[in-house]
């Protein structure tokens, strides 16, 4: 039982109606009952609201989450901190995570994209290290839906906007189109960094009195949810609507980042955490409940952008470019002294205590006080009920018909939605500041970065196939994970680790809960077999409209490392006689597959399986033949199969090739070109036979397609086009749907 | 007193911003909608009472800050 | 060739240009914080590429009326070297320092890609390294690089040799497939009267090295320790 704090004028009745407007169950509420032994007040309620709200305690996905491997020798921090952290050698760390901004972006594409950038770069930024790339996963709706294009480009510039603007290279993504996102699209944004791994900085509180700072940017009104409206006679100003879309000042965010790492330069940062979802409250309840402390918060300190504004509304806000530090006693001048030089407000808002509770005081009054254990103990954890998806039926290659022009299949496939040419986003982000961009985008599986200050590359890709996750979860999570793995490899790096992002709908349909743990279980198992371990990652539910869920889509993003970033290779054939060299086995796996839907209009079938074994020693072999220099250019073989992969190589070089089916093929013409057979890779080297050899011994299927020349791509019998014409048909897509004017 | 800064691109500076909101204006059927110049809006606050001694102020904010007169064109007008 | 490279709180390609000059002269330039209006004597001024501070009125219009700056100035007008890129080309312009002014790209987007550029004269401290009329290969990234000027101003640019670079396709020609951003005359780099200011929206500094966007914009840098040196 603790004290019922002060009334604030016009305290709203806590109804029934109130409760569910908080987002809280009445169950929910009666643990609150519990927990308070009295009725809260609005802010406690709101506090509440938001610590137990799914993207906070991650009530239904916890469960499952655990199941996903996360220790590696390299490991040194997982899942539960502002990031994941992987030792890289050299003392140096890379610091990484991925998150979504997915509603946000729906509802404003530009600021929703660009804040979510924000939010992820202080993420990263939080535990000392400097950002050195970005990527993003993006999804939309089908192309000919009316709001698509306008999402489009607001997204695309919004995350350009943000990321330029601090001087973040964008080096890497994906985006793809589906009518399961006409709804809710997805804004999947990732950060890398780079720290000392003597100087990482993490969010436990500790130290009984020592002072809780605030900095950056002044506490609006941005971003309070829905729930809150429910608040709005308690305000003042209630006549003005408040805006539930934060704003972003990526130019205020690049000063805090430069004070941050200023300030952490120095010894007197005890903890740090940013201001991201919940703002205030999230950040101050995490760091006292990790340091096992309690906390006071003077509310009245805040630095404030409005006027009127309440406890209640700065405990929720969502402000952004906002921190919160715990400094060592005695040092608050000298951390007011970097942040007054970047020009940030800077304030004392309270301290620590040994009480375990977080007490909120307004002018001297107490206006929340809640004990913070229970709060953690306490919260609601859900076993969801679930229902497998069934693994649809195999689909024979003799079922789905060869193309009558093989020309003309070819460019339709290089020019539909997925598969055409994304320059016309990645030209919007600056992918070349700070130097280091030794891969960029369209010339490799993954974007490289030079780690500063010496010769070791970091390798980052972010990969799903959502029509193999909603045909198969299970498959389409080892899929996500082992195309991931796949692409860090062929560029010539060892994968890590990764951060994974479940976009999914709604949990509570057994259906969709029936997605999340299939995709889990297989996400699992692919990161156990590939010591590829989960460092960090993010969960966004409820994506659905009018019951129309979205495609699973479990985005993984993931970073490796190359100790001579001079011996990475790209996929860009620029050199005549090359020797093109299929790896991997070949069945013709033409469900669920690109050339299905594209050229037939069908999405059915099952997914191609993926053997985690036969993925790891084809890989290795790879990783050991582009180290030991007898591989000039590499491509994994995903999306669209043999032909388009072969054809992304020939335009990224600008040099085309010449192939022909193997002699001993027994796979159907369409299905060897088209079919999306894992743990392949096609890769181009100065002695195919010396390639093919090699791979022999080491047990992996191997074979000589054909030679890299001329300016036109053909195969035997079948396709001639010149790179001129196959270039147009891939570039001209997006352009022009962007510019259409219908 | 209160005062009202426009600045807009002068009269032959190609204005990209202006024909794109021209171009949408007309794809959403507002087919009278001929030439669109797109400008800044800035509001200042000022402590001073004397109008002409403001206007003057304001000139200079204009030409040493507020707009380039390269390629732009302001106009001061006082509130209260 | 001694350097000072300046910084503005949201200056973000100070480093990669204090990269490349370290790279050519071996030693680091000096970091001048925006607002130092003293700052040590050099062989050289770079302004470099960003959002000075913040960019929110007009590109690079808030810095030129930095403390530095005004000391800038006043060492151009003295004839001390001043290379100005991107968002330094921007501030420049509004200093006065350079004619004309660069305006929202055409297009409207930001654009970050490799571009061709002809260089117009190999007669200058920044180009002597050059030819006249080379094909230079080297990135872009600015959403507001269209450079306009009148065309009184154009005319006595182009009379007195004031073009550095034009924008242009692989071979050379200079037509509107070459322009990024709608540049007039495909304008992409102007020096002043006396060829001791030039300033450019391509970022030479991010093409030093091979296996990071190539070399092409190396010899910028060093003609520059060639002369000052």
């Amino acid at each position: 039982m603790t004290t019922p704090p002060a009334k604030l004028p016009n305290e709203p009745v806590i109804t029934p109606q109130v409760v569910a407007e908080h987002g809280l169950s009445p169950d929910e509420y009666q643990r609150v009952l519990a927990i308070m032994g009295r009725t809260p007040t609005m802010v406690e309620l709101g506090i509440f609201s938001a610590m137990w709200s799914e993207h906070c305690s991650y009530k239904s996905s916890k469960v499952w989450l655990r199941k996903l491997p996360t220790k590696a020798p390299w490991v040194i921090q997982g899942p539960g901190e502002n990031a994941g952290v992987i030792d890289i050698g050299d003392g140096q760390a890379a610091i990484f995570k991925m998150e979504s901004h997915n509603h946000p972006s729906y509802i404003e594409p530009y600021q929703g994209a660009a804040t979510g950038v924000g939010g992820i770069l202080r993420d990263v930024f939080t535990m000392g290290a400097r950002p050195i790339a970005n990527l993003n996963a993006l999804r939309f709706g089908d192309p000919a839906h009316p709001k698509t294009r306008h999402l489009v480009s607001g997204v695309v510039a919004g995350i350009g906007g943000y990321g330029n603007c601090m001087g973040i290279p964008t080096v890497g993504g994906e985006t793809n189109f589906h009518a399961a996102y006409n709804g809710n699209i997805l804004v999947n944004a990732m950060t890398v960094g780079i720290a000392p791994t003597d100087r990482i900085f993490y969010a436990a509180a500790a130290g009984v009195g020592n002072p809780l700072v605030y900095v950056g940017s002044k506490t609006g009104r941005d971003g309070i949810h829905g729930a809150t409206m429910a608040s709005t006679e308690f305000s003042e100003d209630s006549e003005e609507k408040r805006p539930t879309v934060q704003v972003g000042d990526p130019f205020v965010e690049k000063l805090l980042l430069e004070a941050c790492l200023e300030l952490m330069a120095t010894d007197a940062i005890v903890a740090i955490q940013d201001m991201g979802a919940a703002g205030l409250t999230s950040s101050s309840f995490e760091m006292a409940a990790k340091g096992g402390l309690g906390v006071i918060v003077e509310l009245d300190k805040v630095p404030m952008r409005e006027t009127g504004m309440n406890p209640y509304e700065l405990m929720l806000s969502e402000s952004q470019e906002r921190m919160l530090i715990v400094l060592k006693p005695g040092r608050e001048d000298l951390a007011r002294g970097i942040f007054e030089k970047w020009e940030l407000d800077f304030a004392v808002i309270g301290r620590l205590t040994d009480t375990e509770r977080m007490v909120l005081s307004w002018h001297g009054d107490i206006v929340g006080d809640i004990p913070i254990p229970p709060l953690v103990t306490e919260a609601p954890v859900y076993e969801r009920p679930w229902t497998p998806t069934r693994l649809p039926p195999m689909l024979a290659a003799s079922d789905v018909p060869a193309p009558t022009d093989w020309n003309a299949s070819l460019l339709a496939l290089m020019s539909c939605p997925d598969l055409a040419s994304k320059a016309w986003i990645w030209h919007q982000y600056d992918h070349l500041i700070m130097g280091n961009t030794a891969i960029r985008p369209q010339d490799g599986d993954a974007a490289l970065v030079r780690v500063p200050g010496g010769h070791k590359g970091l390798a980052m890709t972010s990969d799903c196939t959502p029509r193999y996750v909603q045909a198969h979860p299970e498959t389409g999570g080892r899929q996500a994970v082992a195309e991931a793995w796949r692409n860090i490899t062929a560029v010539g790096a060892r994968p890590l680790a990764v951060t994974d992002n479940m976009n999914f709908g709604n949990p509570q349909k057994p259906e969709i809960m029936g997605q999340f743990a299939g995709a889990i279980m297989g996400m699992a198992e692919a990161c156990q077999m590939l010591d590829f371990p989960v460092v960090s990652g993010n969960v966004s539910l409820y994506n659905e409209t009018e019951g129309r869920p979205i495609l699973p889509t479990p985005t993984i993003g993931a970073v490796g490392v190359i100790d001579d970033i001079a011996c990475a290779v790209g996929s860009r054939i620029t050199t005549d006689g090359l020797a093109i060299v299929l790896v991997g086995e070949t069945t013709g796996w033409l469900g669920q597959s690109l050339y299905l839907r594209e050229a037939c209009g069908r999405e059915d079938g099952a997914p191609p399986p993926v053997d985690l074994a036969v993925e790891r020693r084809n890989g290795d072999f790879v990783r050991a033949q582009i180290a030991s220099r007898r591989i000039v250019a590499c491509h994994d073989l995903s999306d669209g199969g043999l032909l388009v992969g072969l054809a992304e190589m020939c335009l990224a070089g600008g040099t085309g090739a010449q192939v022909a089916l193997p002699g001993d093929n027994a796979v159907a013409s369409h299905a060897f070109l088209y079919g999306e057979d894992q743990a392949r890779y096609l890769v181009a080297c100065n002695s195919g036979e010396e390639m093919v050899q090699a791979a022999r011994a080491a047990g992996v299927p191997a074979t000589i397609l054909g030679y890299s020349g001329g300016a036109s791509l053909e195969v035997e019998g079948l396709l001639s086009l010149r790179l001129d014409d196959l270039r147009s048909a891939h570039e001209a897509w997006l352009p022009r749907y962007m510019n259409a004017t219908d | 007193m209160k005062a009202r800064v426009h600045v807009t691109l002068k009269n032959g500076v190609l204005d990209p911003q202006g024909k794109a909101i021209g171009h949408s204006l007309n794809r959403l059927g507002f087919a009278e909608v001929g030439d669109v110049r797109q400008g800044k809006f800035i509001e200042l606050e000022l402590a001073e009472t004397d109008a002409t001694k403001a206007r003057a102020r304001l000139d200079e904010m204009c030409r040493k800050l507020l707009a380039n007169t390269v390629i732009e064109n302001y106009s001061i007008e006082l509130v209260g | 060739m001694k350097a000072a490279v300046l910084v503005f709180p949201g200056s973000n390609r100070e480093v990669d240009v204090a990269q490349a000059i370290e790279l050519v002269t071996g030693r680091k330039p000096q970091m001048v914080w925006h607002g130092d209006g003293d700052f040590e004597k050099t062989d050289l001024i770079v302004v470099p590429g960003g959002f000075s501070y913040g960019d929110y009125l007009r590109c690079g219009a808030m810095a030129a009326q930095s403390p530095v700056m005004a000391e800038v100035k006043r060492r151009a007008n003295q004839g001390v070297p001043v290379l100005a890129i991107c968002n330094g080309f921007q501030i420049v312009t509004e200093a006065g320092l350079l004619p004309g002014t660069l305006m929202r790209n055409a297009h409207l987007k930001f654009v970050c890609r490799d571009v061709h550029l002809k260089v117009e004269t190999s007669q200058s401290l920044f180009t002597n390294r050059y030819q006249a009329d080379q094909v230079i290969r080297i990135p872009v990234a600015h959403a507001e690089g269209n450079y306009f000027a009148s065309e009184d101003t154009l005319k006595q640019l182009e009379d007195r040799g004031q073009v550095a670079f034009r924008y242009c396709a692989p071979d050379g020609a200079v037509d509107a497939g070459g322009n990024p951003n709608g540049s007039i005359r495909n304008i992409a780099g102007v020096f002043n009267e006396t060829k001791t200011v030039m300033g450019l929206m391509p970022h030479p500094e991010n093409a030093v090295e091979p296996m990071f966007g190539g070399c092409d914009g190396r010899a910028l840098f060093e003609g520059l320790v060639d002369a000052l040196s």
